[in-house]
This record gives structure tokens, sequence and C-alpha cells, in this order.
């Protein structure tokens, strides 16, 4: 090394010291990159070894119920229930929002509409809780009344309505929250339509629904089904609206506006931890689990139709 | 043109249909809302209607009447064109509904709260009125910066690698899967992570502020890593190879010209992770647990935050009911202000910086 300056002073006098700045910095991004990737895996790996001993947990740790099985699956099956209903809520809304947004706003106002939207996916899952039990609860309460008295025959709104605090106010408050995620990526996928197909559309005389239907709808399928599951997986996780919206029993049940309410498995983790010790805190973890699968799964699918399309496009 | 035009009275075929077709004028679609919705408020002041009930059948109205008026004049494709319009229009007055509603709450039934002492006091001791936020507003400022602080490295550091770096190899493709997955994590499960991982350094019934902030950093690192990511993208090549022809080193293309070219963009994007995690609530309730006294020391012992002093307010009941609820609106327009401001300050950086684009 002391003999090459004589030769080529300037290269390696910059060469040197830069290769070993190249190695560190291009280690310092692989690493943070493996730490994702490991972090990820510890999520998996750390619910896995806190979750097992759940599997001989005892009746009396099982909050009285005989396995673990019975336990969890009310919890899946409200979990399912308020994130499913959420989604048949939002969808058809958020699509709706984001062609106001893409195609029919005016792009001043669309941008304006935009920011609002976006104002909405930050307001804090608390704030909504809170917003659901003191507002939209006995705002509901009237109409959920009125369901069982007049719609009392249909197994969804047999009642008896007692309180607003039902699944369908927690799938309101879902709802609102999954809105704005898919909204979001409804509304990008609508704007990269091909300018051409739509313009060739009006051009053969199509009206502007029928030029969104027949070129932006198409063009968007696989984003909208991508934005849904992503909405869907948000729900799905949703913890602070529904264990502060939804007065629970643990019963599964169909019935949308009793007070006789499935929890979900979110809820149930964030209602019952602080009390929680010894094996409880471990079948609360393995709920978690089953939770962290279920929405990984959702997620894992929305991305996939998403790459799906976007290959296709 | 006029050739044609002459011709057209005798001419029923196709050649006259598309530009002969009546309209409706502009201001059709205005005038048809206002006489649907002046009609309703008549019924419903005559017949004592609620206001709800009022703008339901307006609506109904107006869904049913302005496409009735379009497709006796202009046909039924266009009458469809003006329905679809019409329910886009109004799906969009009522997702604004929520927002409308939550804000006016949040602000009408929250601002009577706030006072000096409301910002100044903890609840040390209080049980009817009094006390205040001091001591969460502390505890989600010191979390959110120390969760800040945990991912806004490591976020940049993956999103650098992704793109200068990695290219298309496996660990990339993996990573960027991976951070697509993370996104979606449920909250609880991050706080459960966390619990489950310092359960096991430190024994049962582990609560501190810096388990919160490792877990808000899991939530947050993917938002990072997704926004710088993008933004990296978008810093020419030209700038790039520009520097590599002047001799400087790779790393310090990196340091020097893309990640300052760039930093606009990622400012938004970490303002926004921010203003994302400061209000969750479910992983710092499990690992991070809440307490009435003011507690500066993340490393050691629970420690109070706007989101679960907000949860804890409303959930515990008791006599104090009222007081409480009272200060749980007060919190909770706090703590939406200092997201919002967050949000409002990241499209500040984001209009500044950012390449002019569409929508």
């Amino acid at each position: 090394m002391s003999t090459t300056p004589t030769r080529t002073p300037t290269r390696t006098a910059s060469a040197q010291p830069s290769r070993r700045g190249d190695a560190v910095f291009a280690g310092l991004a692989r690493g943070a990159g493996l730490l994702i990737v490991l972090a990820l895996a510890g999520v998996a790996i750390f619910l896995i070894v806190e979750g097992a001993p759940a599997l001989g947990a005892n009746e009396e740790q099982l909050y009285g119920k005989e396995s673990l099985t019975l336990y969890v699956w009310p919890l899946l099956y409200g979990t399912l229930l308020a994130a499913l209903l959420a989604i048949l809520i939002a969808a058809p809304l958020a699509i709706g929002l984001a062609l106001v947004i893409s195609h029919y706003a005016p792009r001043r106002i669309a941008r304006t509409l935009g920011y609002l939207v976006d104002l909405l996916a930050a307001v804090p899952s608390v704030v909504f809780g809170l917003w659901g039990i003191q507002v939209l609860a006995p705002t509901l309460f009237p109409a959920y009344q009125w369901l069982a008295d007049h719609l009392g025959f249909l197994p969804f709104f047999e009642g008896p309505a007692t309180t607003g605090r039902t699944i369908f106010t927690a799938a309101v408050v879902l709802a609102v929250m999954a809105l704005p995620i898919i909204t979001a990526i409804c509304r990008e996928v609508f704007l990269q339509t091909p300018r051409t197909h739509e313009e060739a559309a009006l051009a053969l005389g199509a009206t502007r629904w029928e030029m969104v239907r027949m070129t932006v709808f198409p063009y968007a399928r696989s984003g909208i089904i991508s934005g849904i599951m992503l909405g869907l997986g948000r729900a799905l996780g949703e913890t602070m609206a529904v264990a502060m919206v939804l007065s629970v029993s643990g019963a599964v049940t169909v019935n949308l506006i009793s007070s006789q309410n499935p929890s979900t498995i979110a809820a149930n983790i964030a209602l019952n931890f602080g009390n929680a010790s010894g094996t409880k805190v471990n079948v609360l973890i393995f709920s978690g689990l089953v939770l962290f699968v279920v929405s990984f799964i959702v997620n894992f699918l929305g991305r996939w139709v998403a790459a799906r399309g976007q290959v296709k496009g | 043109m006029t050739g044609t035009d002459t011709l057209t009275p005798t001419d029923t075929g196709r050649s006259s249909l598309p530009l002969r077709a009546p309209q409706l004028p502009s201001y059709a679609p205005a005038l048809a809302a206002a006489i649907c919705f002046g009609l309703s408020t008549l019924a419903g002041l005559l017949l004592g209607w609620g206001p709800i009930a009022i703008v339901l059948l307006g609506w109904v109205l107006l869904v049913l009447g302005l496409p009735a008026w379009s497709s006796a004049v202009e046909g039924s494709r266009k009458a469809t064109d003006r329905l679809v319009t019409t329910v886009a229009w109004s799906v969009f007055a009522l997702a604004m509904v929520p927002l409308v509603s939550l804000v006016y709450e949040v602000i009408s039934r929250g601002h009577g709260v706030l006072s000096a002492q409301f910002f100044t006091y903890d609840m040390r001791g209080v049980l009817g009125e009094g006390g205040g936020i001091y001591h969460a507003l502390m505890g989600t400022l010191i979390i959110t910066a120390m969760a800040a602080i945990i991912s806004v490295p490591i976020g940049v550091l993956a999103a650098v690698y992704l793109v200068e770096y990695g290219g298309k190899n496996r660990l990339a493709r993996m990573i960027t899967f991976l951070v697509d997955v993370m996104t979606g994590i449920p909250s609880i499960v991050a706080g459960l992570f966390a619990f489950a991982l310092f359960t096991m350094i430190f024994g049962p019934g582990v609560r501190f502020g810096i388990g919160g902030a490792v877990a808000l950093s899991v939530l947050m690192v993917p938002t990072v890593v997704r926004s710088t990511e993008e933004m990296l993208k978008l810093v020419p090549d030209e700038l790039r190879e520009a520097s590599y022809a002047l001799g400087v080193p790779k790393w310090r293309t990196i340091v020097k010209v893309v990640l300052p070219t760039a930093l606009g963009g990622i400012a938004t994007g970490v303002t926004l992770a921010i203003a994302r995690v400061a209000g969750e609530t479910a992983p710092l309730l499990i690992i991070v647990g809440s307490t009435t006294t003011l507690n500066l020391n993340p490393f050691d012992g629970r420690m109070a935050t706007l989101p679960v002093f907000i949860y804890s307010s409303v959930t515990t009941g008791g006599k104090y009911n009222l007081e409480q609820l009272d200060r749980a609106w007060g919190a909770a327009l706090v703590l939406v202000a200092i997201v919002m401001l967050l949000n409002l300050l990241a499209r500040g950086i984001g209009a500044l910086f950012a390449p002019k684009s569409g929508r």
C-alpha cells in the first residue's frame, strides 16, 4: 500500500477508503433489510413460542371453555363477521368515492377531496371508538328498534334491540376506518387507466358512465379486489374501535342488532389482557397468532391479486 | 355542414342522431336537486318529519326524478349516466358524514375541558373533576419519538438497499414482499410480539415504554420503507451517473446526492408514519400499560399515553363517569389535533419538495 501512492496517488487515495466506506454502507443497508425480515420472522416465532403453552391450558385458564378450539372459534367468527360486514358497507362506498375523485370531480376539487379522505385515514382508531360508542351507537339505536319491530322475522334483525352497541355498529365503525384504504387504492388504479382507452370510448359516443364501465373498471378490476382485501385486512385487525363499541357475550349468532354479540379476537385480547396472568396470557397470545395467520393470508391474497393484475396490465 | 343542414328535415336516418339529440341544460342537476329537496322539505315540514327523513326523501326523489327527466328528453343511455353520476356524488356525501360528524363531536365535546391545568397536571389521586393529561401527553411524545428513532434509520436504510443495492435479487424481492405483508399486520399483534419478546428477556408481567416503541416500530417501518423507496426511485439516474463520473464513491453518492434529492418526500413519508403510530392504542395497552402519574423514563415501569388514556377513561366507568368522559373527549381533541398537525406538516413538506403531478 505504501508503494502505490508514487504511481497513482490520487486514485488510491480516494479509492481505498471509499471502497471500505462502500462496504460499510452496503452492509448497513443490507443489515437493515435483513432486520426487517428477522422482525417479521420474529413476530411469528415469538407468537408461536408464547402461544404454544395454550395448547395445554385447562378449562379455568380458557375462561370456562372446554377446549382451545371452542374458545377461539366464536372469536374468529366474530372477527370475520364484523370485518365482512364492514367490507360489504365500505367497498361500494369506496369505489364510488374513488370514482368521484378520479373521474367525476373537477381536478382542483378532486385534490381537496383526496385530502379529506386521507384525513379520515389519519384519525386514530381510539377516537373512532369513542365516536362509535358515544355518538354512533345512540344514533343507530332507534333504527335497530325499528328493524327489530318490522323486520324481526329475518334472523339478522331478530333483536331484541336493547342497545346501540351491536355488531352492526361495530361494523359501521370498521367500515368508516377501512373506507380510506380501499378508496386510496381504487383511486390510484382508476387514475392509471390509459388515457387513450378513455378517449377512444368517449370518441365513439359513450356517455361518461359507459366510458367508466368499458375502460376503467375492466382495467382496474384486480386493483379493486386487492384494495378490498387490504381493507378487509385492516378491519380484521382493528382492535380499539371494536373493543370500545361492542357489547360482547361470546355468542355465535347471525343476529346483528342484539346485545348478545360475538367478540373479535383483537378486541378480546385488548379487553382481557390487563387482567390475564399465567397460561391465560398464553391463550390470548395464541388467539393473536390465529389473527396474525388470518390477516396474513388476507393480505397475501390481496398483494397476490394486485401483482397478478400488474403483470397482465 | 350547411348542405347536410338543409337535408336533415327530410333525413330521419342515423346521420342526424348524435349532434341533434336534445340535451338537458347544464344546470339541470342543480335545478332537479333544488326542486327535489325543496319538495321533501315542504313535505317534511307539513308532516313533521325529522331532518334525516327529509334528506332521505329528497334523495330518493332526486335519484328517481333526474333520470326520469333525462330519459324523457335525452334517452335511456344518458339517463343511466345521470343516475350513476347522482349515485356517485351521493356516495361521496355519505362518506363525508362520519368525517364531519367526528370532527364536529370531537371539537364540540372536547373543547370545554381544555385549560392550562388540563395540559400541565397528571391524574395522580384525581377521582372526579380536575386532573389533566400531562403524563399521557409526555408518554405519547416520548414513545412516539423513540419509535421514530428506531424505525427511521432502519426504514430508510432498507429502502436504500432495495433501490440502490438490491436490484431484483432474492433478498430484495423477499424484503419487498415482507414489507407489504407487514403493512397489514394487526396493531395488536405487534403489541403481542413486543410483549412476547420482552417477556422472554425480562420475565413475565413486563411493562415499559420502550416496549411500546418497539411495537410501534413494527408498524412504522413498512410505511417508512414504502414511501422512501418510492421517493428514491424518483431520483433521476443522471444525477447518480454524474456523481459517479466525478469519481465519487457509491455510498457518498447516496448520502450526498440521492438522499438529499429525495429528502422532501422522505420527510413527508416519515411524518405520515409518525402521525399514524401516534394514535395507535392496542400495542401500547398491552406492553406499556397505563398509569395515573408522570413517568418520563421509558425503560422503567408503566407509562400513560393519550390513546390508552382515552380508552381507559371510557371503559373504567363508575361514579365519576361523566368527568372521565369529558377528559376522554378533551384528550381525543388533543390527539386528533396532534395527528392532523403532523399530517398538515407532511403535506407542507410534500408540497415544498415533491415533483409536480396531476391529481
